[in-house]
């Protein structure tokens, strides 16, 4: 059975729908986590059935508490615009068009407080299960149900060495890993879903790398 | 590792063990969560089960387009009187089964089981079993653990999306999941509790998914208490010796055929059933000011 028993009974979620509202929540949260900085703005674009019913299910208040840090089954959730508002967190809803074989489809885009844009899209695949399908431009697909580590590199030797080094050495087992890159001797990505959850110090270890230019972990579990 | 009911029958038989043992050793290989932890996460849910099913009973609540508003309460006050037609316990286990379904179209915490708008049924029938015959919790989360493994067959050999299979890979995988379970309580063999899990999906297969205003409330509450019931009387067919004619593969494998030959109309997009009665297009209407 290559199917979890607790993602039948499970997750445990705000209401009222596992793909429309705690799959929005979980997407815009790793979004969120991923881009790693405060923002002003938030933008939705919304795909696929997403955009045709988001409203019946509350897709736009679990992407706007998702985008605040909240997780599926937070209470909050369904107060997440008056939340926003009181942060002065700005934050729109447009109908868009992914390229995507999933049904349900999200282009989440934050402007930092110095005016620039960062996105990441994903989709929300049913009974609360997510992946996300592009980050700022970098093509990939991860479902953060393991914790995942996201290192943009310059692409040179021994950098990936180095970085699985300090994972190892810090008992951390990988589950899956891959690298690629923009160009050759450009910059380069690690995606490396681990089974351990990723403390904050092996973060600032692998900042600390030579040739590391940036470090994104997202630990998004619901036990 | 097993990929369907006869399987897992054959798994239980080799080894002298029951579903749930089977079940939680199987995902102690999938992802490497040792036994406490597993059965921890299980307890956690059923106190959200118990908290959803209970906490309408008493206490309307507010639901987007207000089709739910109190539908547990009107059950419960119901069920609390002489002279029903179906006595007091079977309207106790509605009300249950609408609390949570009330709780889920007012943005409260549930557990999905198998999905969020199914989530009203596993607890209804959880809760009502344990409370009537004093069942002790440890063997609560043993039932639980049995219908969870009834799920992951069909999330594995057919569908629990209304989007793929209407309603009856919905509210029908639900009753049928909470059969094995009220069965399981009951202190079935592993054969009934699948026995039981057959007769819930053969009793609603073809159920179409038609939600009013595409909210997840009209008639999700109201196939949500049916299902319970549904559960309930599956399961007493099959603890009565009930021949299970068509083994539980064949059962699901037909559910998903016949879920593929529904009409997109009748698959969760609110394009067909009663979501396009003159009242269901009135409700959206005015639910959401267009036609």
């Amino acid at each position: 059975m290559n199917i979890s028993i607790l993602d039948v009974v499970g997750p445990i979620m705000i209401g009222p729908s596992s793909s429309h509202t705690a799959g929005a929540a979980k997407l815009a949260k790793a979004a969120m986590t991923i881009a790693g900085k405060p923002f002003s703005k938030v933008s939705f674009g919304l795909g696929g059935s997403f955009a045709s019913t988001y409203k019946g299910h509350f897709t736009d208040y679990a992407l706007v508490a998702g985008a605040l840090g909240m997780s599926e089954d937070d209470e909050r959730l369904g107060n997440s615009f008056e939340i926003a508002e009181k942060r002065g967190l700005e934050f729109d809803f447009y109908e868009t068009e992914i390229v995507s074989e999933y049904e349900n489809t999200a282009r989440i885009t934050f402007t930092f407080m110095d005016g620039s844009e960062y996105f990441v899209e994903g989709a929300s695949l049913g009974g609360g299960r997510i992946l996300i399908t592009n980050i700022n431009g970098l093509s990939c697909e991860f479902n953060a149900t393991n914790p995942t580590i996201i290192v943009k590199q310059n692409d040179t030797k021994g950098v990936v060495g180095d970085i699985t080094t300090i994972l190892a050495f810090n008992n951390i087992n990988i589950a899956t890993m891959k690298v690629t890159r923009t160009s050759k001797g450009n910059t380069a990505y690690c995606l490396i879903e681990c089974d351990q959850t990723i403390p904050e110090k092996i973060v600032n270890d692998l900042k600390r790398v030579n040739n590391v230019l940036s470090v994104v972990v997202v630990n998004i579990q619901e036990e | 590792m097993y990929k369907n009911a006869q399987e897992l029958l054959e798994l239980c038989e080799k080894e002298n063990k029951k579903i749930w043992e089977i079940a939680v050793e199987t995902e102690m290989k999938l992802n490497g969560m040792p036994r406490e932890k597993i059965i921890e996460a299980f307890e956690k849910r059923l106190d959200i089960m118990i908290s959803s099913a209970t906490k309408a009973l008493k206490h309307k609540q507010s639901t987007k387009g207000g089709l739910v508003d109190g539908v547990a309460n009107c059950q419960y006050e119901y069920s609390q009187k002489d002279g029903t037609v179906t006595g007091n316990y079977m309207n106790y286990i509605m009300a249950l089964a609408y609390s949570s379904s009330e709780v889920n179209a007012s943005m409260g915490k549930i557990c999905a089981s198998p999905t969020a708008g199914s989530c009203g049924i596993m607890p209804a029938v959880l809760v009502g079993m344990m409370e009537k015959e004093n069942i002790d919790r440890k063997v609560i989360i043993e039932a639980l653990i049995t219908a969870s493994a009834v799920g992951a067959i069909y999330t594995r050999n057919a569908t629990v999306a209304g989007a793929d299979g209407g309603c009856q890979a919905e509210c029908g995988v639900a009753a049928s999941m909470a059969a094995a379970a009220a069965a399981y309580m009951k202190g079935a063999s592993n054969q009934v509790c699948f026995d039981a899990a057959g007769f819930a999906m053969i009793n609603v297969m073809g159920l179409v998914c038609d939600p009013v205003a595409g909210l997840v409330a009209l008639p999700c509450a109201q196939r949500n208490a049916s299902g319970a019931v549904n559960a309930l009387i599956s399961a007493d067919m099959a603890l009565a010796g009930q021949v299970a004619h068509i083994p539980f593969d064949e059962v699901v494998d037909a559910m998903f055929k016949v879920g593929k030959m529904l009409p997109p109309q009748l698959r969760e997009t609110a394009k067909g059933g009663i979501a396009t009665t003159p009242a269901g297009k009135a409700i959206y209407k005015e639910v959401f000011g267009v036609e």
